[in-house]
C-alpha cells in the first residue's frame, strides 16, 4: 500500500532498511544467542543519523516526527527486533526531556543523544508496580539543593548500557499519584547502580536490567518540570512512544511474513510448492491483511501525533495493541508455515515468534491498552449523551 | 589535499538475465547503480579528505541520470559532484571516455590525487583510469588495495609552491599494489592517478544529513564545449575503435543429468573423470 | 543524425527494446523510439529488427590527420616477464601472432624488456618470433609503469608494427591501456577471439561485455597500430621449436626515458601451498551451498586426491569461508581447467563468466533449477555432503589399485 509519504521519509525508510538488510540481519541471530549489547551496530546507527530523527534541529537533530520514527523502527525490526528496541528504547527514553525538558536540560542532554554518542533510558517500572504504576515506592527526598534517590526499578530496556536515565519516582507518598516526579540520571553517578542482566524469551540483543538506586544524590537541575509531574510526563511519553512499539511489533510481523513467503515458494511437497495450497495461501493472505491494517493504523496515528493533535491516547493505544496483537499472531502463524524447520533455531522463523510476544506486554499490557481505549471511549460518549 | 574521484553509472548486473526463449538480454526493471569498484574509490577519496582536510570532488560521464550516482556519492562525504553529459560523447569508446574526463579534470583545475576504481562492471575493461593518466601525463598506480603513508606537505591548496624547503621531501604517497603473487611496495610522487581494489577499505553507509545534502546539492554539468573538448577526440569520431557486431554467444548447452542413489552416481562420476583427464 | 528508425517500416515489435544493452529504446505510439542521451551507437539493435527499420551510420574516415596505415606491418606481442623470466601467456599471444601474421603476410616480432634476458631470448624465437626487439637495461628489470610506456611507445613509433598484442595481466593491462592513450590508437581488453577479416585486412577483436551475457566484435580501422589484451589460458600455448631462427634487435634508451616518478620498495610474495588455481587441469570449486568455512576441508580432501585446485564463488568469499585468491568469477579469476567440479554453487552469471570455458563441468547442486545445470556437462542434482566424501574415497582407493 502507498503511504504518500514524503520525500524525506522515504530516504529514512531507504537508509534505515539498507542498514538493517546489509548490516543487522547478518549478526542478527549472533546477538540472540549471546545477548550482548549490540554497539557496533549502535555505532552505524548513529552515524547514519537516525538517532538524530527524533530530536529537534536546535538541538542537533533532524526534526523529525512520531511518523519518521515509526519508518525507521519498522525496517530495523524487519531485521531484528531485540537491536531495534535497542534504538527505540534510546527514543522513549529522550522524549520526556524533548517534551518537558527546560532550556539548560535541553541543550545539556538533547546533541549528544541526537548524535547517538549516548543513549537514553526510560525507567518507571518495579517489582511491585507493573500495570499499576501508581504503586512505585521509589523516593527522591529534597535536601538542599540536591535529591536523594533510594529504591529499585527493574525491567528497564537499555539499563546498565544507557548513559541518560529519564527515571519516575515518589517525592511525596502523601499526594498520591500527584506525588511522583520525573528525574534524570546520569550513569555513573554515585549512588546509581546497576543489578543483574535479566535472561529473556526474546529481544535477547537488548539489556534489561533493574536500576538500584542507594543515597544517590542528583542535583536539583535533574528535575524534569516540576515535583508532581511524574505521571503526566509518563503518560504524555508513552502517548508518543506507543506507535513506536507498534511498528516495532509491524517490523517483526513483516519480517516473519517475507520468511514465510520465501520458504512457501522454495518447499515442495506432493510435487508441488506448498504456496500453490489454497490453505497456505489463506493464511498467507490474511497475514499480509492484518500487517497492512496495523500500519494504517500506526501510520495515521502518527501522523495525528506529528500534526500537533493533543488527544491521542485512545489512538495510540489501539495503534499498540493490534499491532503487538497482529505480530503474536502472524508470527506464530510464520511457524506454523514452515513446519518443522520453523521450530529450529537454524530457521530464522522461531525467532521472530519469540521476539514479538514482548511486544504485547511492555510500555502497557495489551490488557491496560483496552482499559485506556474503553474508558476513553466511554467519556466521549458521556460527552455527547 | 585535492581529491578527484571518477566514477560511472552501470546497470545492476547481477539482474541481467537471458531471456531464454529469444536468447537475447532481459532488461526491464533493471536498476542503474555505482560501479561496484567506484564505491571503493568513493570511500577513499573521502577518508583521504577527512584525514587531510581540502576538497574531494566527484565526476562521471554519462547520460543525465547519471546525476543520481553524484548524488549518492555526495550523501557519503564528496563535496561536490560534476556531471559530463553531451549528446557529443555518445559512442565513446575508453579513449574518447578517458580525453573527456581528462579535460574537464584540467578544467576543474590543480589536484593532489584521482582515484578511479579498477574497472567498470559492464565494459570491464579497465582502461579509462590509465588512459586518464595518460592524456594529463601523471604517474599511475593500479590495482591499490593499501594507502600507507600520504605526505602532501605542500598541499595544492597553497598557491601552487612548490619549492623544497630543507629537508621537505616533494609530494609523495607510498601504496601497496595488488599483483597475481602478492603486493609490491610502491612510492608514487603527487599529483598521480591510482586505481582501486576491494580490498581498500568498506564504503559507508550515507547519513540521513549527507542524503539530505545530497538531495539539495547542486550538480555542476558541463557538455563538451565547456571542457574546450575538440570534436575529433569525443563521441564515435574520436574513439579509435568501434563495435561493428554484437551477438550472443551460443549458449552453453547443459548435458546429462544423473539422479538417483549415491554409490551410483560416484560411480558414474568417477568414470567421467578419469576419461577426463587421463 | 547517426541512427534513426524509418517510421514507415517500424511495427513496434519491440524486439529492439529487449536486444539493446542500455535500455535506450521505448515503444510509443506503437513505434519504436531511440533516446540519444542513452544510446551508445553499438549497433546491437540492427540484427534484431526483422523489418530493417534501424539505419545506423558510422563514420569511416576521421577527421584529422590520417596516419599511414600502409606503412605499418608487422605483428608484435609484448613480452611480459617477471623476475627475469617470460609469462606463460606470452607463449600463447605468439601462438595468435603467428596465425594473425599468416593472414597478413606479416612477420611476428616480440618485444622484451627487462635485464639478463639471454634464454629469454632465445626462447621467444623458437615459439615464434621472427624477430626480437630487446632493451636491456638494469632500471628495466622490474616493471614500472613510466619507464615501459616511454620505451614502448618508442619503439612502436619507430618500428610501426600494425598490431600488437600483450597478456590482460595487472602489469599488460595498466601498461597497455597508456601506452594506447599516447599513441592514439584503439585498444580492446580481454579478448576471447582474433581474426583478421579477409577483405579489409583488419584485426577483429571480439569480448564479452556484461557479465558475459553478450559478445562484441571490435575494429579499430583507422589507427595503428590495432592493440588487444588477451587473457591467460584463452589461446594454446605454441611449443618450442629449436630449429627456429630469428632476428635479436637491440636497442638502448637514456635518460629522459627511464625517468620514473613512482618507485618500487618491495616486492611480497603471499605463498600458496596448494597447486595454483590458474594453472590446475582440475579444479573443485565450493559456492553457498558448502555452509560454512569448516566444510570447506571436504573439498580440499577430493582437491588433494585428484592433484586439483581449490575455487570458490564470490559467496562464499564473502563470507569469509575461504581467501579471496580462490574465487573465480567476474571479480575473481578466470579459469579454463579440462574440468571444473561446481559444488553447491548455484551458477549465477557472474560465477560462470569466470569458468563457463572449462572442458567438462560438473556440478552437483540440491536445487534442481539451479542455472548451473544450463550449463554443466553433468549435472548431479544431490547432497553434495554425500557425494564429495564417497568420491573421495572412491579415487583413494582406484589410486591404491
Amino acid at each position: 500500500m502507498d503511504y504518500l509519504l514524503s520525500d524525506e521519509q522515504k530516504m529514512i525508510q531507504e537508509l534505515a532498511r539498507k542498514v538493517a538488510e546489509e548490516k543487522i540481519k547478518p549478526v542478527a541471530a549472533k546477538y540472540d544467542q549471546s545477548e550482548e549489547f549490540p554497539w557496533d551496530i549502535m555505532e552505524i546507527l548513529a552515524k547514519a543519523d537516525l538517532f538524530a530523527i527524533f530530536v529537534p534541529q536546535e538541538y542537533g537533530g533532524t526534526g523529525g516526527g512520531i511518523l519518521d520514527l515509526c519508518i525507521a523502527t519498522e525496517e530495523l525490526s524487519r531485521a531484528c527486533g531485540g537491536i531495534a528496541v535497542c534504538y527505540a528504547a534510546s527514543a522513549l527514553g529522550t522524549f520526556p526531556i524533548i517534551l518537558f525538558g527546560n532550556e539548560e536540560q535541553k541543550k545539556k542532554y538533547l546533541p549528544d543523544l541526537a548524535s547517538g554518542r549516548k543513549i537514553a533510558s526510560f525507567g518507571i517500572t518495579e517489582p511491585e508496580a507493573g500495570s499499576d504504576a501508581s504503586a512505585i515506592k521509589t523516593t527522591a527526598k529534597k535536601e538542599g539543593d540536591y535529591y536523594v534517590l533510594n529504591g529499585l526499578k527493574h525491567f528497564i530496556t537499555n539499563g546498565g548500557d544507557a548513559e541518560t536515565y529519564t527515571v519516575i519516582v515518589m517525592t511525596d507518598k502523601t499526594k498520591g499519584p500527584r506525588g511522583a516526579s520525573a528525574f534524570i540520571v546520569e550513569k555513573g553517578t554515585p549512588g546509581f547502580t546497576f543489578g543483574k542482566k535479566e535472561e529473556k524469551l526474546g529481544i535477547r540483543a537488548s539489556s534489561t536490567r533493574e536500576l538500584i538506586f542507594t543515597d544517590c544524590k542528583i542535583p536539583k537541575e535533574n528535575l524534569l518540570s516540576k515535583e508532581g509531574m511524574g505521571f503526566i510526563v509518563t503518560m504524555k511519553t508513552f502517548n508518543m512512544s506507543r506507535p513506536g512499539v507498534a511498528a516495532q511489533a509491524l517490523g517483526i510481523a513483516q519480517g516473519a511474513l517475507d520468511v514465510a513467503v520465501k520458504y512457501a515458494k522454495e518447499r515442495q511437497q506432493f510435487g508441488k510448492s506448498i504456496s500453490s495450497f489454497q490453505g497456505i495461501q489463506w493464511m498467507l493472505a490474511d497475514m499480509a491483511t492484518q500487517i497492512e491494517a496495523g500500519r494504517a493504523l500506526v501510520y495515521s496515528c502518527a501522523r495525528e501525533i506529528d500534526a500537533g493533535s493533543k488527544d491521542v491516547g485512545k489512538d495510540s493505544a489501539m495503534a499498540k495493541m493490534f499491532a503487538s496483537d497482529v505480530a503474536m499472531k502472524v508470527t506464530t502463524d510464520a511457524v506454523q508455515i514452515l513446519g518443522g524447520y520453523g521450530y529450529m533455531k537454524d530457521y530464522p522463523a522461531e525467532k521472530y515468534m519469540r521476539d514479538a510476544k514482548i511486544t504485547q506486554i511492555y510500555e502497557g499490557t495489551n490488557q491496560i491498552q483496552r482499559n485506556i481505549i474503553a474508558l476513553q471511549l466511554i467519556k466521549e460518549t458521556a460527552k455527547q449523551g | 589535499m585535492n581529491i578527484i574521484v571518477c566514477i560511472k553509472q552501470v546497470p545492476e548486473t547481477t539482474e541481467v538475465k537471458i531471456n531464454p526463449e529469444t536468447n537475447t538480454l532481459i532488461r526491464e526493471g533493471v536498476k542503474s547503480i555505482v560501479n561496484p569498484f567506484d564505491a571503493y574509490a568513493i570511500e577513499e577519496g573521502v577518508r583521504l579528505k577527512e584525514k587531510f582536510g581540502g576538497k574531494a570532488t566527484v565526476i562521471t560521464m554519462g547520460p543525465p541520470q547519471a546525476e543520481a550516482v553524484l548524488r549518492e556519492a555526495i550523501s557519503v562525504g564528496i563535496d561536490e559532484g560534476i556531471l559530463l553529459s553531451d549528446r557529443a560523447f555518445a559512442g565513446s569508446d575508453t579513449w574518447a571516455t578517458s580525453y573527456a574526463l581528462s579535460a574537464a579534470i584540467k578544467k576543474i583545475g590543480a589536484f593532489d590525487l584521482i582515484v578511479c576504481g579498477k574497472q567498470a562492471s559492464d565494459g570491464d575493461t579497465a582502461q579509462v583510469g590509465p588512459g586518464i593518466s595518460a592524456h594529463l601525463d601523471v604517474p599511475q598506480v593500479t590495482y591499490v588495495k593499501k594507502i600507507e603513508e600520504v605526505n602532501p606537505a605542500l598541499s595544492t591548496m597553497e598557491s601552487g609552491n612548490t619549492e623544497r624547503k630543507g629537508g621537505v621531501k616533494d609530494k609523495f604517497m607510498r601504496v601497496e599494489r595488488m599483483t597475481e603473487e602478492g603486493y609490491e611496495i610502491i612510492e608514487v610522487s603527487l599529483p598521480a592517478l591510482i586505481t582501486v581494489v576491494k580490498e581498500i577499505n568498506t564504503p559507508r553507509l550515507p547519513s540521513l544529513k549527507g542524503m539530505m545534502r545530497a538531495k539539495q546539492a547542486k550538480i555542476i554539468h558541463w557538455k563538451a564545449s565547456d571542457i574546450e573538448a575538440e570534436s575529433n577526440c569525443v563521441g564515435l569520431t574520436g574513439s579509435p575503435t568501434q563495435v561493428v557486431r554484437i551477438f550472443t554467444p551460443p549458449p552453453r548447452v547443459g548435458g546429462r543429468i544423473f539422479k538417483g542413489e549415491t554409490q551410483e552416481i560416484v560411480e558414474k562420476l568417477a568414470e567421467v573423470l578419469r576419461k577426463g583427464v587421463l | 543524425m547517426p541512427i534513426q528508425i524509418i517510421i514507415e517500416k517500424c511495427t513496434g515489435c519491440s524486439l529492439c527494446v529487449k536486444a539493446c544493452p542500455f535500455d535506450a529504446i521505448r515503444i510509443m505510439d506503437k513505434k519504436a523510439v531511440i533516446d540519444l542521451n542513452k544510446c551508445n551507437l553499438c549497433g546491437a539493435c540492427l540484427p534484431s529488427c526483422k523489418f530493417k527499420a534501424i539505419l545506423l551510420e558510422k563514420p569511416e574516415v576521421v577527421t584529422g590527420a590520417k596516419p599511414d596505415l600502409k606503412a605499418h606491418k608487422g605483428v608484435w606481442v609484448f613480452a611480459e616477464q617477471k623476475k627475469g623470466k617470460v609469462q606463460p601467456v606470452v607463449y600463447e599471444l605468439l601462438g595468435k601472432a603467428r596465425e594473425l601474421a599468416a593472414s597478413l603476410r606479416a612477420e611476428v616480432a616480440a618485444v622484451l624488456l627487462g635485464e639478463h634476458l639471454e634464454e629469454e631470448i632465445q626462447e621467444l624465437i623458437w615459439r615464434g618470433a621472427d624477430k626480437v626487439y630487446v632493451v636491456e637495461k638494469r632500471e628495466l628489470a622490474n616493471f614500472q609503469d613510466e619507464p615501459y610506456t616511454n620505451i614502448l611507445v618508442e619503439l612502436i613509433k619507430k618500428y610501426k608494427p600494425e598490431i600488437v598484442l600483450c597478456g590482460a595481466t595487472s602489469i599488460g593491462r595498466s601498461l597497455i591501456s597508456r601506452v594506447a592513450v599516447k599513441l592514439r590508437v584503439g585498444l580492446t581488453a580481454d579478448c576471447t577471439g582474433l581474426d583478421i577479416d579477409p577483405q579489409r585486412k583488419i584485426l577483429l577483436q571480439t569480448r564479452p561485455a556484461f557479465g558475459g551475457n553478450i559478445m562484441a566484435t571490435i575494429i579499430s580501422p583507422n589507427y595503428r597500430p590495432q592493440m588487444a589484451t588477451v587473457r591467460h589460458k584463452v589461446f594454446p600455448e605454441t611449443v618450442s621449436d629449436i630449429k627456429r631462427r630469428g632476428k635479436i634487435i637491440r636497442e638502448n634508451f637514456d635518460g629522459p626515458f627511464l625517468v620514473s616518478r613512482s618507485k618500487l620498495l618491495d616486492i611480497i610474495e603471499e605463498i600458496e601451498s596448494t597447486v595454483n588455481l590458474a594453472e590446475a587441469d582440475i579444479i573443485v570449486s565450493g559456492g553457498r551451498g558448502m555452509n560454512g568455512p569448516e566444510n570447506f576441508k571436504i573439498l580440499e580432501g577430493l582437491a588433494k586426491v585428484l592433484g586439483a585446485a581449490v575455487g570458490a564463488s564470490r559467496a562464499a568469499v564473502d563470507s569469509g569461508w575461504i581467501p579471496y585468491s580462490h574465487q573465480v568469477g567476474q571479480t575473481g579469476r578466470t579459469v579454463s581447467p579440462k574440468i571444473y567440479i561446481a559444488c553447491g554453487i548455484s551458477g549465477q552469471i557472474q560465477h560462470l563468466v569466470g569458468m563457463q570455458s572449462s572442458k567438462i563441468i560438473v556440478a552437483i547442486n540440491k536445487d534442481p533449477d539451479a542455472p548451473i545445470f544450463k550449463v554443466a556437462t553433468y549435472g548431479i542434482v544431490a547432497d553434495l555432503f554425500q557425494i564429495i566424501p564417497a568420491l573421495t574415497k572412491k579415487f583413494k582407493e582406484s589410486l591404491k589399485k
